[in-house]
Order: C-alpha cells, then structure tokens, then sequence
C-alpha cells in the first residue's frame, strides 16, 4: 500500500448523478460521491442492487455525465467532447458483466479484440497486438483462438476475451462490473487470479463493481460500501470486513455463509427506492442499531433520524458515515 | 422407516439434434421427512435435471430409467392422474427466475390459490383466503395479494413462487436455484424463511445451487454433482469444509469464507473447462481437470466409495474405510488430508457452531422483519 502522498490515478470529487423518473420524481442514483482510485490498486465498489454502484461506475467511465461534481483522471477534471472522451476511454477501459451480450455473436475473436484498435486508428502490428492482449487474458496460444466465434468458446474463455478487448490499448485503469457474475464457480477463481495478475505485471488499477464480499475478499485492497446512492463505509478490505463500523455493512458481513461475524443480522425490507432518500441518516429505517435502542443509549437517537451525515471525503483512509459509529470512536480517543 | 423420497441408479438421456446427450447417469440417495439435502455442480452438471426428473417434468422423448419413489409410489411409473395429484400436493418445486414463472396478468393471490383449487375443489374465494393466510407466512404483506407480480420486488415474487409450492401441504419442497438472482439481504431472508417452514413442517427440501457455501449453510447434507454423476455426499460440514473429491474440494474453495486470512488475496479456481455432456472424457470424467490425476484415473470409471458410513466420495484416492473406529481413522485421501484442508475445516467448524447458537436470533429478526416489505 502507498504512504498517503500518492495521487490518485481516478477521483470522483462530490458526484452526483440524477434521474428524472417517470411522474417526474428525481432519482438520486448518485447523491455525493467522493472516491479515489490510486495507481495499481484494486478497489471493490459494493452494494446491493439499486444502490448506485453502476451508475457510478458508468459515470467514471464518462458515459453518464454528472449532474454536479467532477470525475478526475490523473488529476485533470474530465472534459465531455467526443474527443476527449474517446481519448479518456484508452486509457480507461470497462469490462462487462455478461461476456455473452458483450461479444457480437458474428464477430471472430480476433475482430472482437482488434475492434478498439480500429477505432482509436491504430494500424500499426495490429496481429501482434491482438495476439499479446490475448495471451495476456490467459488464451494461450493466441492464435488459436483468433478465428473462433463467441458461441465456440466457453463463458471462462468469453470473459478472457472481454478481458483482452479492454487489455488490447494497454489502459492504466479497468471498470470492471460484476466480471464474474456469469460464471460458474470453478472459473471464478481463475477469472479473479487474471484480473490480480494483470494488476501485478501491468501495474493495472481497477474498480471492481460488485455485490460480492467475498470476491472482495478475494481481490481487492480496499472496499467501498455503497447505499442508497452513498458511500457508507470505506477502508482497506481487512478492516472493513472483518470489522465493519457501518450498521449496514455489519449487516452485509453477517449473512454471509461462516461469517466472521457471528450474530447474523437480517435487515427488514429492501432499501427505499432512490427517488424517495429518506431524511436524516439515510439507513435509519432500517438500521438494527437504532432499532435495538444502542443508538438511543449512545445519544445519537435524534441525529440518525434528523440529520443527514456529512460526505465521506475519499481518500485511501478508513471512513464511516455513521453517528452511532463517529460517537463511539470520539469516545474512545477522548 | 421408508425413505420419503428414494432415488435409486437414476439415468437421464435427452435426445438432440446432436445426438444423445447423457444428462445425468446413474445417481441414487435418498431423503426422509425433515431431510434437507444440497445438490451442488456447475452448469450443465445434470443437477436441475434430477430435479425435474421427480416430478416427471422433463421433455418428451427423454430417456429415463431406474427408479424415483416419492412416499413409497415410483413416480416414473405413476398414471398422468396419480401424477397430477403428486404435482403440488407431493412435491412441488421453486423454480430460479420467478419473473418468468408468474402469470404477469393475473394478481398474484390467484396464481397461489390455482393449486388450491384444482387439488382441493374448494371455491375460488376459499382458495384466495388461504393464498392470503400463506402470503402471511412467507412474510409477504397481506394488500400485496391484489398486485401483479410486476408491481413486487425480486425478493417478493421469489415468496410467492414459495407460498404456492406451500399451498397444497407438500411434503416435499425441490427449490431450484430459488435464491440465486437475489440480493445477499434479500436472499439472507428467504433463506431463513424456508430453513423455518422445513423445520416447522417437517418437510423434505432438496436445495439445487451452484453456490456450494450457501447450500452448506442451509442444508444438513450436501451432494456434488460432476458430469451427471454424485462425485460426493455426505454430511454438509465435511463436504464443504473436508472434501474428498478433488472437484470438490475445487468447489468449495470457490467460495471464499470472508475472513479466512488463507483467501485473503487469494482467488481459487479451476483450470479448464466443464465437459460437454456429449463427449464426456473417458474413466473419471473429471480426470482432465484434476490437479491430482493418476495414470488409472483415465481408463477407470469410479463410483462412489464410503469415507465413512454416511459419507461417500467417487475418487480412485479415497481407500476403503478401514474398519476402526471413525475418531481413530485418519482422513483417508491423501490431498485432503493436508494441513489446508483440515485447518479449513477446523475453521468453518468453529463457525459452524457460532451460527447454531443463531437459530433463537434468527426468529427474532425474521419477526421484525417480514411484515413491512
């Protein structure tokens, strides 16, 4: 891990992204966002489905322009012309969830892979640089593979292809969301181990998109919690995980099968939609801290219900939006 | 006491423009009252095939033979009558994706009394009322029972497609995939809901899954399925902790425990690729991908081999239990039987019995919880 001093490669600075929903509600999908990437490391984004995770993904990678905030890559505020943004896109690469709908069934493998070096005009050694992004992602040999359709090939081997479609301009940073949500098990490991050792040998930063801990767990250095279009909880992976300050993390950790947490918590309901943000704490509804009466005891009751917490401000340290939480560790340093 | 269900040397063959295609060949175990058994096995492994097969569900023209007796009938022999009555009544199964598997124009009260009423002849608002009584246990909000399956979240319409496998009092539930496609949260609850209703009903689950540690987490006993065979069964704490078959011990190692400081940065998997059924490997089906391969392992076919009394596994590795007593006798398969694995288990033991101690909590969350979805 870096010392603090290292810039981040990608930063999201108070993100926000808005909808307009059908009857003319605003979706929050993203409602304040502070998140930083830094160069080689491999941080999960994790949440529940609705919580805004792909749309913070996807407005990183430019294709959803903010409402308000700004996404920096190597410190520079992104710019949305077409040709900042293509540019943008070579050096930031996504990986999709399903390779099945990724890949065009009538495109060979060899098409599919040099497709970004065609639109960016790269014309020089194009079969080489194919060949490289292939044996890169773990299809070895390469020329094996290059006049194969998607349909010949097994999900493992179309998700390596995938792989080697965002490899082929030689990116500094991955989007990746749900890689291995697709699979089955027993190619999971192999599909997390390339995306480790791409980031080993090519120095390759990634935001793994997912609702996976254990493939956190698994992968990644640190781990951001999303709810509700939030980050609730931020920090490396050991802390966060095993553990978790955030009542909904905690939550999140203990359902898991062996958990380290041994009390499992089954939250009530489903989370709120986004165009409906509830005030205060924005977990508060649901949240078994203040239900149990812990939060009551602690002082923080009338603060989770009525205030909102202020903006976790990124960074690589450990981060709670949490009163009960902030209140607890203020008492034990006091 | 007579096995509720008993699956005896079942073999499954479709026929395809391809040819024939061995689905599942040759599988028996058998589950009484209260049982609940996890089948487990990548795609394509023939696990939802056995699953369909109990209730005569599969396409026409597939081969089956052997025998499945559901409460001492052999279903493959039933009349289209008898099995009508077994449908829903005997068994019934949760299907993964119940978006497809609901009516999307018919209120989702009347899809759950459909059963009701062709099993029991009772009047259609009978029928609703009971629909409304099993919503109530399935933690689904009573006004939900006018909505169209549309107008509910995943996590709800999977408790419909579970209240109406519930409605005629089967006494055996097959949930296929039933959690899959759900959240962790959402999919923690439905999981605790039907660990409940097996155990509050004395019902027989059969649990299919690809997600060995949620099946272990559930389920008293664990079954591996590889190529259309069981390659292990035994009890689910050995099998996902202690593996015998190397592909599952592959399995098992797939799913990292969170925590675990062995799986910390530390992703397991499997190289190759699952065989295609058409063209299964000679021997040991697994043997191309096995990381512990023997010479004989290519030419022999293996069936399954007691490790212990109630435990089996199908690998040329695992000896013959010897006869000692079990505590003295030493894991008997030599990649198994390395420190990894034991500590593994040891590990997931411990934690096995902080979530017994969960079972009074359990409750006590699910109450709060099931009635302001």
């Amino acid at each position: 891990m870096t010392d603090g001093t290292t810039k981040p490669i990608l930063s999201a600075t108070d993100l926000a992204v808005r909808f307009t929903a059908p009857g003319g509600r605003i979706a929050r999908a993203v409602d304040g966002v502070n998140l930083d990437l830094l160069p080689g490391e491999i941080l999960a984004l994790a949440g529940e489905s609705g919580c805004g995770k792909t749309t913070l993904a996807r407005t990183l990678l430019g294709l959803e322009h903010p409402t308000s905030g700004t996404v920096s890559f190597q410190g520079t505020p992104l710019a949305y012309s077409t040709k900042t943004l293509k540019a943008y896109r070579s050096q930031v690469q996504l990986v999709l969830q399903d390779p099945t709908g990724a890949l065009n069934p009538r495109h060979t493998v060899y098409d599919a892979v040099a497709e970004g070096l065609r639109i960016h005009g790269i014309d020089d050694n194009e079969h080489d640089r194919v060949a490289e992004a292939l044996s890169r992602a773990g299809l070895r040999p390469p020329e094996r593979f290059f006049l194969s359709y998607p349909h010949e090939l097994s999900g493992g081997q179309r998700q390596r292809v995938v792989i080697a479609g965002a490899l082929v301009l030689h990116p500094q940073v991955i989007i990746a969301d749900e890689p291995v949500a697709s699979l089955d098990a027993s190619v999971r490991g192999e599909i997390l181990a390339l995306l480790m050792r791409l980031r080993d040998e090519l120095g390759l930063a990634a935001v793994v998109v997912t609702h996976d801990l254990g493939l956190a767990w698994n992968i990644a250095d640190r781990i951001a919690v999303m709810y509700l279009g939030r980050i609730v909880e931020q920090g490396s992976v050991d802390h966060v995980l095993t553990d978790p300050q955030h009542p909904y993390t905690r939550a999140l950790v203990s359902v898991l099968p062996h958990s380290p947490i041994p009390e499992p918590v089954v939250l009530a309901g489903e989370p709120p939609d986004a165009t409906d943000v509830p005030a205060g704490c924005r977990f508060h509804p649901r949240c078994q801290v203040l239900a149990s009466g812990a939060a009551a005891a602690e002082g923080v009751d009338g603060h989770c219900r009525t205030d909102d917490l202020p903006i976790l401000t990124g960074g690589e340290q450990t981060q709670v939006a949490c009163h009960y939480a902030t209140s607890r560790a203020q008492a034990v340093t006091s | 006491m007579t096995p509720l269900l008993e699956i005896d040397d079942l073999t499954i063959t479709y026929r395809s423009a391809r040819g024939e295609i061995p689905a599942v060949r040759g599988i028996s175990f058998g589950l009484q009252p209260g049982d609940s058994l996890g089948l487990a096995g990548e795609s394509g492994c023939g696990k939802s095939t056995v699953a369909a097969a109990v209730l005569r569900l599969l396409p026409r023209g597939t081969q089956v033979s052997g025998r499945i007796m559901l409460d001492g009938e052999d279903v493959l022999k039933m009349s289209f009558g008898t099995l009508r009555v077994v449908r829903w009544a005997g068994a019934s199964i949760v299907f993964q994706g119940a978006m497809h598997s609901l009516n999307p124009v018919q209120r989702v009260a009347r899809q759950i009394a459909e059963p009701i009423v062709l099993h029991e002849h009772i009047s259609a608002s009978a029928a609703e009322e009971r629909a409304v009584e099993l919503m109530t246990q399935v933690g689904l909000p009573t006004w939900r029972a006018r909505s169209y399956p549309h107008q509910l979240s995943g996590g709800q319409r999977q408790r419909v497609m579970i209240a109406m496998a519930l409605a005629c009092s089967p006494q055996l539930i097959i949930a296929d995939e039933a959690t899959t496609a759900l959240d962790v949260m959402i999919q923690a609850q439905v999981l605790a809901l039907i660990k409940r209703l097996v155990a509050e009903r004395d019902i027989a689950l059969v649990m299919i899954s690809h997600d060995l540690s949620v099946l272990a987490d559930t389920c008293d006993q664990l079954a591996v399925m590889y190529a259309g065979k069981l390659v292990e069964h035994g009890p689910s704490h050995e099998v996902f902790g202690n593996a015998q078959h190397p592909y599952a011990q592959a399995l098992s190692a797939a799913f990292p425990i969170v925590g675990d400081p062995d799986e910390r940065r530390n992703p397991q998997g499997l190289a190759g690729d699952p065989p295609d059924p058409a063209a299964l490997p000679t021997g040991c089906s697994f043997h191309p991908r096995c990381p512990v391969a023997m010479d004989e392992c290519t030419s022999t076919t293996v069936e399954l081999r007691a490790v212990r009394h109630d435990w089996q596994a199908a690998c040329l590795r695992v000896e013959a239990e010897p006869t000692q007593p079990p505590a003295a006798t030493p894991s008997a398969l030599g990649v198994a039987a390395g420190p990894d694995a034991r500590e593994r288990d040891a590990r997931a033991q411990e934690r096995d019995a902080g979530s017994q101690e969960r079972g009074a909590g359990d409750l006590r969350v699910r109450a709060t919880s099931e009635d302001d979805t």
